[in-house]
């Protein structure tokens, strides 16, 4: 495979031909903040928050489903990206409701941590307080759609890594939700496999294993590239 | 030199805030020399007075009363923070907001009248009981807020972090995790 060489903030790299800008930029060091981005998943470039700017191109690219190219110069770190960053976390933050002190993510989300990590102490927004329902149908999981940023992680674990094809993306804009099969209660579902992938995947507390309270929804991510490494690679990576 | 003249208001909140001022602990003893507490649900005073230096707004904008009194502050205090989720976000007075307009009335039929054991009734005391606006806000949708420390409730050390940057006339900055919601 043959190398690209580009400069990334500044620092000379070179990268295979395949590799998106996220990985190229992951393999020099530098961090590109993603949310909708998954380990062992395809990316679909869903929540805007990996833009980067490239020289010569005047819109702002997805660093996730963007390919290297011989000679691009990439920025990541612009005044004008992290101030779109933040208002894309604030616009998240605003579009459902995410009550942090009453979540049971609280604390292992990956809204929460990114919105710190770039500064949000507060929404500049009006926030929608759109009304949502809470999908308890399933014997062993929880969907909350007020937690949900629409990122389709879900969506992607279900149909590509487990292979169910129960979950999916019902409407559009803001009246999009992730839905079961034929858009019926998840416990009525005849294709789901009660694998829990899912609900690994998720950023927030938009799915959570039952009887999880406040605060006590962790998730082990790494199991899913694992699963993803040993079917690609034949390689049993714990 | 002058001690600043601190107030702290709870809104519509839980008094959780307060209670993570009070964790402040031994450096409250520390604080008490540099600061003038003249206005607060811990101090026995009724009207909020003038020129105000640094006010802390616990709650979020709930009701009439909650509402007079922000403008109030406002117009009195130099430097405006929120303090805790439910000044910044609205946090967990605010889901009723999720049901739609008019949820003054429902939420109050539903604890007052579809809930109560005996005696069921709506709350009516005009000038003493406010009533409820349709939409809880955070306060920084009402009024020029200067500086928001987030958590539920922000934890003491970062109380005492925004204190002493205010106190040593640096300009309040929580960063990273201190900014955590929840």
């Amino acid at each position: 495979m043959a190398a690209k060489t580009l400069t990334i903030d500044g620092k000379q790299i070179s990268a295979d031909e395949c590799a998106t800008i996220l990985e190229a930029a992951a393999d020099a060091g530098i961090t590109i903040p993603t949310l909708c981005h998954l380990e062992g998943v395809y990316d679909v470039g869903a929540c805007r928050l990996c833009l980067v700017e490239v020289t010569g191109i005047s819109k702002l690219l997805p660093a996730c489903t963007t390919k290297v190219a011989e000679g691009m110069e990439i920025r990541t770190d612009t005044e004008r990206l992290i101030r779109y960053r933040r208002m894309t976390l604030e616009l998240l933050l605003a579009e459902r409701n995410h009550v942090c002190a009453v979540c049971v993510a609280n604390g292992h989300c990956e809204l929460q941590t990114l919105a710190f990590n770039q500064g949000v102490d507060h929404v500049r927004y009006e926030y929608c307080f759109p009304k949502w329902e809470v999908d308890n149908s399933h014997a062993l999981f929880g969907m909350d759609h007020n937690r949900c940023l629409l990122c389709t992680r879900c969506v992607r674990v279900c149909w590509h890594i487990e292979g169910a094809g129960t979950k999916n993306v019902s409407g559009r804009g803001a009246k999009a939700r992730i839905i079961s099969d034929l858009n019926q209660p998840w416990g009525t579902s005849d294709t789901c496999t009660k694998c829990g992938k899912c609900v690994m995947a998720c950023p927030t507390g938009a799915l959570f294993y039952k009887g999880s309270t406040n605060s006590e929804m962790e998730r082990d991510r790494d199991k899913l590239e694992f699963i993803v490494t040993a079917r690609e690679k034949k390689q049993w990576i714990a | 030199m002058d001690r600043l003249r601190v107030s702290t208001v709870w809104l519509g909140g839980c008094a959780g805030c307060h209670m993570s001022f009070l964790d402040l602990d031994e450096v409250l003893i520390e604080l008490a020399a540099r600061i003038e507490l003249v206005y607060s649900p811990l101090i026995d005073v009724k009207e909020y007075p003038e020129n105000v230096d640094l006010c802390l707004v616990e709650g979020a904008v709930c009701n009439e009363d909650n509402l007079d009194m922000i403008h109030k502050i406002r117009a009195r205090t130099k430097v405006l923070v929120s303090f805790g989720d439910c000044a910044v976000t609205a946090n967990v007075p605010a889901i009723r907001n999720q049901l739609g307009l008019k949820n003054g009335e429902s939420v109050l039929q539903r604890a007052y009248v579809e809930g109560a054991q005996a005696m069921g009734g709506l709350p009516q005391e005009p000038g003493i009981v406010p009533a409820l606006l349709d939409r809880v806000m955070p306060v920084h949708e009402v009024v020029y807020v200067d500086y928001f420390v987030p958590g539920c409730p922000p934890p003491a050390d970062h109380i005492q972090a925004v204190m002493n940057q205010v106190l040593s006339g640096a300009e309040p900055r929580l960063q990273g995790a201190q900014l955590k919601f929840g």
